[in-house]
């Protein structure tokens, strides 16, 4: 056994066990660092499979920014899930038998996996193998996949319009801050000097 | 050779254009003012595209095959935009009423418009789920739009993540498709399965199929639909029955032929379970309903199904039995929610059905029209809706599809039944004290009664629809 | 001028029928009227111009599928003539006399408008019945029957109100069904041998019938007695022979234009024509014609007895036009077929006048229909009481013995006891005949007797009030009386008087022989259609070579000729002496042969015989398939799927939307897995 064949067998079996443990560990909390372990070995698989930068990209975004942002929710969240769990607990000898009859078509397919004829030629004229892989996936990415590229940045446009759209409020029942004003306040205008002469009022 | 591919999608184009263009315009101006003149201009847009497209002719493919302009797709693109544009329409009054009415609206509309356009083109696995992600994006963030309701943002949510679940069924059936043909361009894929699918493949074409009923509401892949029907604001509830089921079932077909009309016998029978089901479930569930918006729900589940049987067949004739059959359920749906749209007692909305008791007394020319619109959705002759029937069934028993057929008819008898209520209760109900108000925006008026005039006047020759589903099918089955 | 008979009452009745609203009920009535005056007047011009010659007047092309093609067109030979006058001309008198009749009803209330309606019915009858006679092919020849039967369910029913109209109305309809079926079964099998439904195949064909063998039920028959004798049936029901009789004396129930017109001169002779139109045909089925002939006169003899002691003046018409009819078929039967349409053309206007007469009296006596109640009634009512004198006279066959000087009936009866004597060699038909005639002529008078002579019974008031018919009624009348007197002797010639002249006028060749060499041209363009099955005979009727019943007739023992004309004397002074000299005379036969009375008055208990028979165990299976097999099983099953498995599944597809995503999601998966397991199970992973 090679290393690199130790090493997928490693990240492989952590990727697994990572997502296995996300769904049933019972803390909240321990599920997310579960998920952060199954994206770090996938992020490994990436490397062994010479795609350094998607790896790259997984660590970043998915463990650095989306994982730590999932952590926050829980956090936050004041989900019972113990209740949630209880409720879903009753429908798990049919999950269980789905669960297994699933599997076992999954299993059957990959056994009996094959290829088309066609499948390899299909495939060898995607990766070039004279180019550094960041610069091949942007020459793919804005060159042959551009359409795609542009369909991404209108998919990202409506998540982000959607966000603002349910989530801003203006309210105008509160006071806010204008910085602007507070700035510019000219403290001649603001202020009058009055001079109270003792014992007598205004 | 990128100006030849921007050129064959510049009807996207210019509506993205126009989208991003009008979300600056709106942000830095008058904000939700300009909400009511955007809509407007966003149907008129929709319009304007839909007659460019329906002017367009021949078959041409862009970037590499993602993207396919031809009959098919051009038939599906006109009955989109102009069924978005009808719904527009109708909801700008009610939505300005109610303070719905801001600027994203015909916006997001406009970017799922685009979707939607991208789902019927797609020629390849990754343009489709882009396609589709970006109009069920849209779609996501319009169910909850009344986002003080909770059962709007309820909508919106379950919405979000089981349509989030078919997305990911949809993506490991993808892979798995990939992974036998080596390609996700679909004429990559009917050349790899050319000599029959692995059982991998077929796998993966199943997940794929379940990822499309999904959004075409098919059941078992059905259970958000009356949930988010009933939640979400009801103009937005007219546009989820219209646009996107069309988009859904063009790409249903789109895939089914495109990529997979090799197998043809393999996907069949999955196809013919989900529309049974769907027919079924559809006529059996309505019958509980007390809400009209729920009602509606089942009933376009069981208008899929219809839809299906026609896609079942596998066909070039069962394809153009399904356009023709979604172009009539489109019209009858936008008809039947410019009805619904218009049920207010006091000014406020109301979506029961038992509101409607004794409409024909109170409003004689609303309850005919309903009543027409009902028949037609029952399929009862000699109302266009029931030539659609006829045309599914003439191609599933075309196909040697013979029981499906009977199943058809047995269902659309039961289903018959809740749509009879509804006339029966609008002509023979009890009469109750405060009934629906007699006042309804022009437009809902004007489109009610549109939609009632073509369910009778279309038997003539069904505004020549016939042939040109037969022209769009024929570009689609070889 | 054929198309313009055809279709004047079609225009009449549907612009009667639906646009008196329109033109108002005067201008309903005065329309279809005065259209079926026109079709009479232009039926006499074709009748009169007429050369014998068989023309076909095609009108439009009607029903092409398979094997079976035919045309909507009108087959315009001598007995298609002889019946439209006969229709159109008594249709027009009995629309006239409808203004009149119709006028005041009491079955109606003052805003009821039934006029239109009524006019409206009849001249929708009047067309079904021309295209009855019209018909080129028994297709069209069943659409025609039909759709008499259709007007005559409605005008029976007329009075709608009154249960025992709608009774009638529904036995009528119902018997007649029983016979349509032979027709139709008649119809089927001559296009199952012939392949063909138009009346020129069909004769052609029939000789070669005679030959064939034909599987029917249980055994074989010979295929010309079978298919004669189904088409009989149909005859049977419509014309009301015995057996299938049982509805036309309840068809009075009718208002009596109606009986005069449907029930007397032209529905139910539709039978007479249906046989004689087919006599090719009959005339190779010698066993069936036997049994027409025994039948006919079996009913002739029925009708006759029953008509004896019947008490409702309409009923003793309805009884005698009952018998008349079996006297046509003993004439089709021994196969005179003129003779048959001789006095199916007399009777037409004498038996049309009976019952107009009767309506006049009815009218006259407020609607009462006793006799019993009648009586003195000649001096109140003296144009009537004239008309139905005549009437009378001609039903009874006066006339001058041995010579052609009588009234219509004279000729005509005399005729057909002559040709039964001729065709049975004196036998049962004839013997059957000659009583009946007197029984005829008994019942006829004691008709007279009842209501014009003696003192007047029954309401004291009714009878001061009684009063003479307005003229509408009376010019039909005296139309009607023209032909009653004179029909007969004008047309002796043409039906029966010798043999060629009744050739020439029905335009046979001389003899079937002869048709090749007489009629070389028209044989010819003829062979060229039906080569391999032979030539259509000529003419209107056909009389097989072998067929000299006629010349016999005319050469029958003076006594033969005689003995109708002393039937009728007997039953005259039988008549004088029990209603006149000893009218206490009835009611003490009555009583001493009360059996034999009560027998007769129940019709023989033909009613109670079909009652216990038929119409009782019908309705007891009726009520078991309603209640155990429609209401318990169909009803059942349906209102079990419909009210129990329906709302169960609606329930459970209810509960299944829980409102947890999850249980979204798990439906899902499982929906996942019912495909993935579906299709690995249905061959499509290979």
């Amino acid at each position: 056994m090679s290393v690199v064949t130790f090493a997928f067998y490693l990240f492989a079996l952590c990727t697994i066990a990572g997502g296995l443990f996300t769904v049933i560990s019972r803390n909240p909390v321990h599920s997310v660092l579960w998920l952060i372990l199954a994206f770090l070995s996938s992020a490994g698989l990436f490397v062994l499979l010479g795609a350094e930068f998607v790896a790259m990209l997984l660590v970043i975004v998915y463990v650095g920014a989306v994982a730590v942002l999932f952590l926050f929710v829980v956090m936050m969240l004041d989900v019972d899930f113990a209740e949630l769990k209880a409720e879903m607990a009753q429908y798990m000898p049919l999950a269980l038998l789905i669960g297994v009859v699933l599997l076992m078509q999954l299993a059957m397919a990959f056994g009996a996996w094959e290829f088309a004829d066609t499948a390899q030629s299909a495939r060898a004229a995607i990766a070039p193998s004279d180019e550094h892989n960041t610069a091949a996936l942007g020459l793919i990415l804005y060159d042959q996949y551009f359409l795609l590229f542009q369909l991404a940045g209108l998919i990202l446009l409506v998540a982000m319009v959607g966000a603002i759209v349910l989530t801003l409020r203006h309210r105008k029942d509160v006071k806010r801050q204008n910085v602007l004003a507070q700035m510019y306040r000219d403290p001649a205008k603001a202020m009058e000097l009055k001079d109270v002469k003792p014992g007598q009022g205004l | 050779m990128v100006q030849a591919d921007l050129n064959i999608i510049l009807p996207e184009i210019v509506i993205s254009v126009y989208a991003m263009a009008a979300l600056l315009v709106a942000v830095y101006s008058a904000k939700d003012k300009l909400a009511a003149p955007l809509t407007w201009a966003t149907a008129g847009l929709f319009v304007l595209v839909a007659v460019w497209v329906s002017g367009m002719t021949g078959e041409a493919t862009a970037f590499n095959g993602m993207f396919i302009n031809d009959g098919f797709a051009r038939f599906a693109k006109v009955t989109i935009l102009v069924s978005a544009a009808a719904v527009l329409i109708m909801s700008q009054a009610y939505m300005s009423r109610r303070g719905l009415l801001k600027f994203e609206y015909p916006i997001l509309i406009a970017l799922a418009a685009v979707g939607m356009m991208m789902m019927v083109s797609a020629g390849n696995l990754m343009s489709l789920y882009m396609g589709l992600e970006l109009q069920s994006l849209a779609l996501y963030v319009v169910a909850s739009f009344r986002r003080e309701s909770v059962k709007s943002t309820e909508a919106g949510m379950k919405y979000f993540v089981l349509g989030a679940l078919s997305s990911g069924l949809l993506l490991y059936g993808a892979s798995l498709v990939y992974g036998f043909a080596g390609t996700t361009d679909f004429a990559g894929i009917i050349d790899a399965a050319h000599h029959g699918g692995s059982i991998g493949m077929l796998i993966g074409l199943v997940l794929v199929v379940s990822g499309l009923a999904f959004k075409v509401s098919a059941v078992p892949f059905h259970m958000w639909t009356p949930d988010v029907y009933e939640g979400s604001p009801t103009p937005v509830t007219a546009f989820f029955a219209t646009a996107p089921k069309v988009a859904a079932m063009g790409l249903f077909a789109r895939v089914l032929h495109d990529a997979f009309g090799s197998v043809t016998a393999d996907w069949q029978q999955v196809v013919v379970l989900l529309s049974i089901l769907s027919m079924f479930l559809g006529a059996f569930a309505a019958i509980g309903q007390t809400d009209i918006k729920r009602l509606m729900a089942y009933s376009s589940i069981a208008h899929m199904g219809y839809a299906l049987m026609g896609l079942a067949s596998g066909t070039a004739l069962g394809v153009q039995a399904m356009l023709v059959y979604m172009a009539i359920y489109v019209t009858m749906n936008v008809g039947t929610f410019a009805f619904i749209l218009s049920m207010e007692k006091d000014g406020q909305p109301v979506t029961s059905i038992a509101s409607l008791n004794m409409l024909s007394r109170a409003a004689p020319a609303k309850a005919i029209a309903m009543l027409v619109l009902l028949f037609s959705l029952a399929g009862v002759p000699p109302m266009v809706g029931f030539f659609g029937k006829l045309m599914v069934l003439q191609a599933a028993l075309d196909a040697g599809l013979t029981w499906l057929a009977i199943a058809g008819v047995i269902a659309s008898v039961i289903g018959a039944y809740y749509y009879l209520r509804i006339v029966f209760l609008m002509y023979f109900g009890q009469a109750q004290e405060d009934a629906l108000d007699h006042r309804s925006a022009p437009v809902l008026t004007v489109m009610l009664m549109a939609s009632a005039i073509i369910m009778v006047v279309g038997i003539a020759n069904l505004f020549g629809v016939e042939s040109a589903a037969m022209a769009a099918a024929t570009t689609l089955v070889q | 001028m054929e198309k313009i008979i055809l279709f004047a009452p079609l225009v009449g009745a549907i612009i009667g029928g639906f646009g008196w609203r329109i033109i108002g009920e005067r201008g309903a009535q005065i329309l279809t009227t005065s259209l079926l005056f026109l079709a009479a007047a232009l039926s006499w011009i074709v009748f009169l111009g007429f050369d014998g010659e068989t023309q076909h007047i095609h009108i439009l092309r009607w029903i092409e599928s398979g094997a079976l093609s035919t045309d909507w067109s009108i087959r315009l030979d001598r007995m298609t003539a002889i019946m439209l006058i006969v229709v159109t001309s008594v249709s027009a008198l009995v629309h006239l006399y409808s203004f009149g009749y119709m006028a005041h009803d009491d079955n109606w209330t003052h805003d009821e408008s039934y006029r239109a309606r009524f006019f409206a019915y009849l001249s929708f009858f009047t067309f079904a019945m021309l295209m009855l006679v019209t018909s080129d092919n028994l297709v069209q020849m069943f659409f025609g029957w039909e759709g008499v039967g259709v007007a005559s369910y409605l005008l029976i029913g007329f009075y709608y109100k009154k249960p025992s109209a709608n009774a009638a109305a529904i036995k009528a309809f119902v018997v007649n069904r029983v016979g349509d079926f032979g027709f139709a079964l008649g119809i089927f099998g001559l296009f199952y041998l012939t392949g063909s439904i138009k009346f020129d195949d069909i004769f052609a064909y029939a000789p070669k019938l005679a030959d064939m063998q034909l599987h029917f039920l249980w055994t074989e028959w010979n295929a010309a007695n079978l298919l004669a004798f189904l088409l009989f049936v149909g005859a049977m029901g419509k014309s009301a022979q015995l057996i299938l009789h049982t509805w036309l004396p309840d068809a009075m129930e009718g208002p009596t234009p109606v009986s005069a017109l449907i029930h007397a001169a032209t529905m139910v002779t539709a039978g007479v024509f249906l046989v004689s139109r087919m006599s090719p045909l009959m005339e190779y089925a010698p066993e069936a014609m036997a049994f027409v002939t025994f039948l006919g006169a079996t009913t002739a003899f029925f009708a006759a007895t029953v008509g004896l002691v019947q008490n409702d003046i309409k009923r003793v018409i309805a009884y005698s036009t009952c018998s008349q009819l079996g006297y046509m078929f003993v004439a089709a039967g021994v196969g005179v077929y003129s003779v048959a349409m001789f006095h199916l053309f007399t009777h037409a206007f004498f038996k049309a006048m009976l019952f107009l007469g009767a309506g006049s009296v009815i009218h006259a006596m407020h609607h009462e229909q006793d006799m019993r109640n009648y009586g003195g009634l000649r001096h109140k009512i003296p144009y009537t009481y004239w008309a139905m004198m005549i009437g009378t006279l001609a039903i009874t066959g006066v006339g001058i013995p041995l010579t052609h000087f009588g009234f219509a009936g004279f000729l005509s009866k005399d005729a057909v006891i002559e040709s039964a004597w001729a065709g049975t060699a004196g036998g049962y038909a004839f013997w059957m005949l000659v009583i009946a005639a007197l029984f005829t002529s008994f019942y006829s008078w004691r008709l007279i007797f009842l209501t014009f002579f003696g003192a007047p019974r029954g309401d004291k008031h009714t009878h001061e009030h009684a009063h003479e018919s307005p003229m509408v009624m009376l010019i039909p009348l005296g139309v009607l009386g023209l032909g009653a007197v004179f029909s007969g002797m004008v047309w002796y010639n043409s039906f029966f008087g010798d043999h060629d002249s009744v050739n020439k006028f029905f335009g046979i060749p001389a003899h079937a022989e002869a048709a090749a060499e007489g009629h070389g041209t028209q044989t010819a363009s003829h062979g060229d259609d039906h080569a391999a099955v032979g030539v259509a005979p000529q003419g209107a009727i056909f009389m097989h070579p072998d067929n000299h019943v006629m010349d016999e007739a005319h050469h029958a023992p003076k006594w033969v000729k005689v003995s109708p004309f002393v039937a009728m004397l007997i039953g005259f002074v039988m008549a004088l002496w029990f209603y006149i000299w000893n009218p206490e005379l009835p009611k003490k036969l009555a009583e001493t042969q009360r059996p034999l009375y009560l027998f007769l008055l129940n019709k023989w208990y033909f009613d109670e015989i079909y009652d216990a028979i038929f119409v009782k165990p019908a309705m007891a299976l009726g009520r078991f398939l309603w209640k155990r097999g429609d209401t318990q099983t169909i009803d059942g099953t349906i209102n079990g799927i419909a009210m129990g498995i329906v709302p169960f599944l609606t329930r459970l597809a209810g509960r299944a939307q829980s409102g947890y995503i999850f249980t979204y999601a798990f439906a899902m998966v499982i929906g996942i897995v019912v495909l993935i397991t579906w299709m690995s199970f249905n061959g499509g992973a290979h």
